[in-house]
């Protein structure tokens, strides 16, 4: 497999909701690769758009949503690219069976609440089953023998005992590895993690992030990691893409992000989060005002009414652009007029 | 059992001493009690006056119980809360009447970690903020004068005391929130996860303002909380709870830079750090926090411990004292040399 090629390649994508109160630009205009055995982080706070994007790949979008422009562009595995083998997304049906074999087949997905995933009737065995019944048709192994080395390879001890459990028998972070377990059942090339570990404590959360680190490397799948917490992005990506309202700010390796910070939302960012060591603590500096409300965007640049570096007149008039258009070494690609 | 005024100074404003709060299992149809649920065993606690106390630990770890028996809401199982009250001078609140309670609410408040849950979305912010005053017989228009000072004092309006609660974002409610727990002037506030549920940028500016009203009114803060960066940030001391028990307590530089407890150096090395060429080498902890209803012998952490020998297996430890201010709950205290947070820089 070509490791320069995209498994995923997502070009302007516009995800929008229409409402009673008006169009919610949830998504205005991203682009996105996600290459092979990698890890993408998409990070920003709440409302910036960074679930929908996941949720527009996988077509699960809320009935209000619609994807309006762009696509989203797939290679499926067995296919060689230079064949074309590759199909747009954003032209399945969301309900058709194509798409339904991408999920779990091609591209697949954890959230925070595991609860939600499993249904609370079913034992945890019979619901990978059913997955795996799905996506590993031509395996000649039984499902039951799937789950269970499956279930061992997440983590747990007694994958017999697990696979006769219900879900609520399962603590949260046990809970965790059996939707992991779900999702990589069908061995998708990709897997979207939505917040997986937000819900958890920091101990377990550190089990999980060990254990997704492990599993990317035995199966070599492509992470999309999907988080508000800088300093899980620092611990798990190899490239970040920093979000705010709808757009795509800063985009670059995870070194460059965090040590050559460019757009001053980043920056600001960074020096919002509380550090660990007390001896760093010095001061927080907070962004000043709040995130806008999502009917009444600003003008030209969404932040530039909370940057400290705005400049009348070019700020609130234009749109600034991401940045050079393919990233140099040591640098990110940054959407701010003070580049430009 | 009557309060005596302890041997500690005036600085101090809560001390707790042997807190024990358990929950009986019933089962059945006359509902025996078949076991105890031991949330809190053997908390101890000192929050000196301006002081910002931590209380950390895991789901499940008692803090939350511990801070809800130091505003009266369980009758607790056994210990003291000792509390100085402006106006009574030491009470103990496991074994307070109801009048004496009714001062020391005025003196200890709550904020609360919900900004969507705690507000009532049936009352305006004059309602939330003023109900406090109400009951302490302060009405109408001093009442919304009051409102109005306490508003602008958390950064918000005046002209949004008439607004519902639903009209804000969750900084908004937060600060509602804590206008409401200044507005009768108290002494201390606990603060429960307070910004557990903010983005990171709006956490900074109520983090802020907490330490702006710190230094404003001389607030002593007793601060739960599970994010380990934010207590290292706000607070001058922290204690480390762990199934029931305060496991380690210490000033905040010297509990991250010299932990002296195996569960302390785990949980900070847990920590993702917003730096990647500054990432812990993180020990994993086997397995899963032990069932208060059903302890380990010994050293609860014991089971998890990867320093643990036959003694933690079989005697339970004390919390002593390792140097001066730092408390310890652990057998080998004095022989381990445990990583802190500074470590991997060095």
């Amino acid at each position: 497999m070509d490791a320069d090629q995209p498994l995923l390649e997502i070009r302007d994508l516009k995800t929008h909701f229409h409402i009673r109160q008006g169009t919610v630009r949830a998504v205005d205009g991203v682009s996105l690769s996600v290459f092979p055995g990698q890890t993408l982080a998409i990070v920003g706070e709440s409302g910036c758009g960074k679930s929908i994007t996941a949720q527009s790949i996988l077509r699960i979008l809320p009935r209000a949503g619609r994807i309006e422009h762009g696509h989203i562009h797939l290679q499926l595995s067995g296919g060689d690219p230079s064949r074309g083998e590759i199909v747009d997304l954003v032209g399945l049906n969301p309900k058709g069976g194509a798409m339904r074999e991408i999920r779990g087949g091609e591209i697949g997905m954890i959230f925070q609440e595991p609860m939600s995933t499993f249904s609370p009737v079913y034992t945890i065995g019979h619901q990978i089953a059913e997955a795996a019944r799905l996506h590993r048709t031509t395996d000649d192994i039984e499902p039951r023998e799937l789950v269970l080395d499956m279930l061992a390879h997440v983590g747990f001890a007694h994958p017999d005992r697990t696979w006769s459990q219900y879900p609520h028998e399962l603590s949260g972070g046990m809970r965790q590895r059996a939707m992991i377990a779900m999702a990589l059942i069908g061995r998708p090339r990709i897997l979207i993690a939505d917040e997986p570990t937000t819900a958890l404590d920091v101990t377990t959360e550190a089990q999980i992030l060990r254990l997704m680190k492990r599993l990317q490397a035995e199966f070599g799948m492509a992470i999309i990691f999907i988080t508000h917490d800088l300093g899980v992005v620092a611990r798990m990506a190899d490239q970040v893409a920093v979000m705010y309202l709808g757009n795509i700010v800063e985009q670059g390796d995870v070194d460059t992000v965090f040590h050559a910070p460019r757009h001053p939302y980043l920056k600001a960012l960074l020096r919002s989060v509380p550090r660990l060591d007390p001896a760093e603590n010095i001061g927080l500096e907070p962004i000043s005002g709040m995130v806008p409300d999502p009917f009444s965007r600003p003008a030209g640049c969404p932040f530039h009414p909370r940057c400290p570096e705005f400049m009348p007149d070019t700020c609130d008039t234009a749109v600034p652009q991401l940045l050079p258009a393919v990233a140099e070494p040591g640098r990110t690609r940054a959407a701010c007029h003070l580049y430009t | 059992m009557t309060a005596q005024t302890p041997a500690g100074t005036e600085a101090t404003i809560l001390r707790v001493r042997d807190l024990r709060m358990h929950f009986p299992i019933q089962k059945g149809f006359l509902r025996r009690t078949v076991g105890w649920i031991k949330a809190v065993d053997g908390v101890d606690l000192e929050l000196g006056r301006g002081q910002t106390l931590g209380l950390v630990g895991e789901s499940g770890c008692g803090k939350t119980t511990t801070a809800r028996c130091i505003l009266g809401g369980y009758e607790v199982t056994d210990g003291e809360i000792l509390f100085n009250d402006p106006e009574l001078g030491w009470v103990d609140i496991a074994s307070i009447s109801k009048d004496e309670m009714f001062s020391v609410r005025r003196n200890a408040q709550i904020i609360l970690q919900d900004p969507y849950g705690s507000l009532n979305p049936r009352m305006t912010v004059l309602d939330i903020v003023g109900e406090p005053l109400l009951i302490n017989g302060i009405r109408g228009s001093e009442r919304e004068q009051r409102v109005a000072e306490l508003l602008s004092l958390v950064g918000l309006r005046p002209e949004y005391m008439s607004r519902y609660p639903h009209a804000f974002s969750g900084g908004q409610r937060q600060r509602i929130g804590i206008a409401r727990a200044l507005a009768l002037q108290p002494q201390m506030v606990i603060c429960d996860e307070p910004v557990s549920a903010l983005d990171v940028s709006i956490q900074a500016q109520i983090l802020n303002l907490l330490e702006e009203l710190q230094d404003r009114f001389g607030l002593a803060y007793l601060f739960v909380a599970h994010q380990l960066n934010v207590v290292s940030h706000i607070c001058d001391r922290v204690a480390v709870m762990y199934v029931g028990k305060v496991v380690e307590s210490a000033p905040t530089g010297q509990l991250y830079d010299r932990p002296r407890h195996p569960y302390t150096e785990a949980l900070l090395s847990s920590v993702p750090r917003p730096d990647p060429r500054n990432q812990a080498d993180e020990i994993v902890l086997e397995g899963e926090v032990a069932d208060p209803a059903n302890p380990p012998s010994g050293c609860l952490f014991h089971p998890r411990c990867r320093y643990a020998v036959e003694q933690c297996r079989l005697e339970e430890p004390e919390l002593r004292p390792a140097t001066a201010g730092h408390f310890v709950r652990c057998h080998l205290a004095d022989d381990l040399e445990l990583m802190g947070v500074s470590a991997p820089a060095a």
